[in-house]
């Protein structure tokens, strides 16, 4: 039996489910419904005056042991920036759902796009990675928030939810039983009797945690460089270690928290790329495709960043890839393949509007297969 | 045994900075009040005054230069414990760049105490002047002196809902000063007043710090002092799921679709052409059909255009657009001219329906003009415009378009329901 639902429904009711406590928010287009449904759904609702302070507000729960959620676009996330480099350093668990709007600036607020994904990939200074997982369709809605929310109290680290306009706005009848079950995430806290250390890691290389409101052991949360003891620490060797070793902890469990879908069709020596709103269009092309005997493979990525080894093992295989998003430049090929492309990677790029199943099924065919 | 909040007999500061006095007699005004340290979480930020949290020994958070008021409103949030003592130490330059968050914690009652270390100048990047550096007073970069007052915090925090507010000059023992702004419940703020020794002094040779205060006309005082609601953080269990099975619509009548149809609905804002959508397809799903909708309006939603490309399909949908629907339907002007371009590309195989008011536009697709703003109204042109296609084109009986329109609010138009069983022949 269908159901009439959106993904903003979907994402807030997973990530409720799957142990989030917290929304804390800022009003933007097209982030709203999120922010609507937060407010029905969630333990704690606040609402905050700026984008700096949900964020700040968000770091301060996550200290008392909260699993924070926003959602916002571009213009609200680019304040958020500086505050979630200090939530990265301070390793606090917290979910950002950013919602792709058309920019640059406000550009248009009632239009969608992915034009984002750069911004991502360099939003730390320095160049460390953040896990950026997104939606591709109505299902990921619900499975990537909750793996959203468990990577980032698993890793301690904030972890951006990528989606965009159309994916949290279209309205979709859906059948609702063919939801997998969520169970609320678990969080192991220090228990030893031995002195706290506030940034020792684990075997994961994650930092065991504790309140700030316990009454135990002394917890220090540093935004500055800082050594195991969350002593700032200027360029000492431990804190400089340290620093490298939250990078660390989010390359070396990336498996955790890798997610894509890979089509592989029989005969066939292209490969569609695509992600987010887009994804569908890339899946629809393939199937229109096959029905015309041309054979086409698609490779879905829903882990974004960092881009994982797998999606350029699998693009080694084919003779011809196409990658299609909803932006300009070619966004996630300059991520994958750097500013000068081999010549076999094609792209179909649109702004204003979703790109059409029909445009990427004409530059398939422009190629061969 | 006493307390020992401070780990350290060197604190980090300059000698003679007032910094060392406030961390100082925090530790007594702490231990004055009988607070256990790990009861204690000091919030700094960016700035001399941040440095000092490694000799603190109670729970520390150091975050962004200027947000540390932020955080710990956060902080303390988060806890949802008055028992539990958090202090922001700050500076004035955080002050000048985060002074929202003091207005905002000060207006939300937060159960929390800043302590403002106010040299008036920028200590750490060269003695730049801030937003609270005195008339007159002369800092590295501005020799000529500020050209205007201060900001007056306490004056600001206690307009914004401060339960506690002081201004105390940062020599001596202020203990007291400060046990008595962290005893109380909610948002509390002292601004110490001090002068930075190395950029402060030099820049003014020979000035004190209370002929200073005194021509510059600070106020040394008590702000207020009086019960105001302190922060409670809402926690609401049991609050009912998203996905309540009220939302599910039963499959019960039959379709005639074997292939998607792709309409795009195009009126005016405030004439309920997002209702009328959302009512089709969910009659759409009484027969079992998959479906998706979109909203496209301007942003201030009242006014201009209003459309709604949806989908019925027989099949899964995956890709949503539509940039070429098999049906265009126009009730308004606004909506015209917004579908304009689409009707220009229709082909022979496409159907458009227009309201009588406007006119048969040039197009190759299939015309059908009838006059539903007339009979019904602007308001309900839309719902009229999708009982007609039905009526033409039976992708699914109007029957449960009745019945989705019967369980709606809009029935309760009773002219508007009479209207269309006269029209369409139909039981309601």
């Amino acid at each position: 039996m269908q159901a009439l639902i959106d993904g903003s429904r979907l994402i807030t009711e997973a990530l409720v489910r799957a142990g989030a406590e917290v929304f804390i928010g800022y009003p933007i287009t097209p982030a709203n419904n999120l922010y609507l449904f937060s407010g029905k759904r969630f333990k704690t609702f606040l609402a905050a005056p700026d984008e700096i302070t949900t964020l700040q507000w968000m770091s301060g729960f996550a200290t008392a042991g909260k699993f924070p959620v926003t959602a916002t676009s571009f213009p609200g996330f680019a304040l958020m920036l500086e505050s979630i480099n200090m939530a990265y350093m301070m390793e606090l668990p917290m979910v950002i759902i950013l919602v792709q709007r058309l920019g640059p600036a406000t550009g248009t607020a009632t239009c969608g796009a992915q034009g984002d994904i750069t911004l991502l990939h360099g939003m730390l200074s320095g160049g460390y990675s953040i896990p950026v997982i997104s939606t591709s369709e109505a299902t990921d809605c619900w499975e990537m928030a909750e793996d959203a929310l468990k990577t980032a109290v698993e890793l301690r680290t904030p972890v951006i939810l990528l989606t965009s306009k159309e994916e949290v706005m279209t309205q979709f009848s859906y059948d609702l039983s063919t939801l997998k079950e969520i169970t609320p995430v678990v969080r192991k806290h220090y228990t030893s009797d031995e002195t706290f250390i506030p940034y020792k890691r684990d075997n994961k290389g994650v930092p065991e945690f504790l309140s700030v409101g316990n009454t135990k052991h002394q917890v220090r949360y540093t935004a500055s460089t800082h050594n195991q003891k969350g002593i700032l620490e200027g360029i000492s060797p431990e804190a400089l270690a340290n620093t490298i070793s939250i990078q660390e902890k989010i390359e070396k469990n990336s498996d955790s928290y890798l997610h894509f879908e890979f089509q592989k069709e029989e005969g066939s020596n292209t490969l569609l790329v695509s992600y987010g709103i887009t994804a569908n269009a890339a899946r629809e092309a393939a199937v229109k495709l096959r029905e015309e005997g041309i054979p086409v493979s698609v490779l879905i990525p829903k882990t974004l960043l960092p881009i994982p080894d797998i999606y350029l093992n699998i693009m080694e295989e084919f003779n011809n890839i196409v990658i299609a998003e909803e932006n300009y430049p070619g966004l996630y090929k300059k991520l994958l393949f750097g500013v000068r492309a081999p010549e076999n990677v094609h792209s179909v790029n649109k702004i204003g509007r979703m790109i059409d199943p029909s445009e990427i099924i004409e530059e398939v065919k422009k190629h061969g297969n | 045994m006493e307390t020992k909040f401070i780990n350290s007999q060197s604190l980090p500061f300059c000698k003679g900075c007032g910094h060392t006095t406030i961390s100082q007699n925090t530790e007594i005004a702490l231990r004055k009040l009988g607070l256990k340290l790990l009861d204690v979480i000091l919030v700094t930020d960016i700035g001399c005054h941040g440095i000092i949290d490694k000799a603190f020994d109670t729970h520390t958070v150091h975050g962004l230069h200027g947000r540390s008021v932020a955080l710990a409103s956060g902080v303390s949030a988060g806890l949802n414990n008055p028992e539990k003592k958090v202090i922001v130490f700050i500076g004035d330059g955080g002050a000048t760049i985060g002074m929202q968050h003091l207005l905002d914690a000060a207006h939300n009652g937060y159960n929390l105490c800043v302590v403002i270390h106010n040299n008036m100048l920028y200590g750490m990047t060269g003695g730049q002047p801030s937003e609270f550096t005195p008339k007159g007073f002369k800092t590295p970069t501005l020799t000529e002196g500020a050209e205007h007052p201060g900001y007056d915090i306490c004056a600001l925090v206690t307009a914004a809902g401060a339960s506690y507010v002081s201004r105390i000059s940062g020599i001596g023992d202020i203990s007291d000063k400060l046990a008595e702004a962290f005893s109380r419940k909610g948002f509390s703020l002292v601004e110490v007043m001090e002068v930075c020794p190395s950029y402060g002094v030099k820049s003014n040779p020979g000035m004190k710090l209370s002929k200073l205060i005194e021509e510059a006309g600070i106020e040394i005082k008590v702000y207020v002092d009086r019960e105001m609601k302190a922060y409670e953080t809402k926690i609401r269990e049991g609050l009912p799921g998203l996905l309540s099975p009220a939302l599910t619509i039963e499959t019960e009548f039959p379709h005639t679709l074997d292939k998607p149809v792709r309409l795009f609905l195009s009126g005016t804002a405030g004439e309920g052409v997002q209702s009328a959508a959302e009512l089709f397809i969910r009659a759409g799903m009484r027969c079992g059909l998959q479906v998706t909708k979109k909203g496209s309006y301007p942003v201030t939603v009242g006014v201009g255009f209003s459309a709604s490309p949806i989908i019925l399909s027989p099949e899964p949908i995956m890709y949503t657009g539509a940039p070429e629907p098999d049906v265009v339907i126009v009730t308004s002007e606004d909506g015209l001219k917004f579908a304009q371009k689409l009707i220009d590309n229709m082909q022979e195989d496409k159907l458009l329906i227009i309201d009588s008011t406007l006119g048969v536009p040039e197009t190759k697709a299939k015309v059908i003009v009838h006059h539903f703003r007339e009979s019904a109204g602007g308001r309900n042109a839309m719902i009229m415009a999708l009982f007609e296609y039905l009526k033409q084109y039976r992708i699914i009986p109007m029957e449960a378009l009745m019945k989705q329109f019967l369980s709606s609010k809009i029935s309760a138009n009773t002219k508007l329901k009479a209207l269309i069983e006269e029209t369409f022949e139909i039981e309601g």
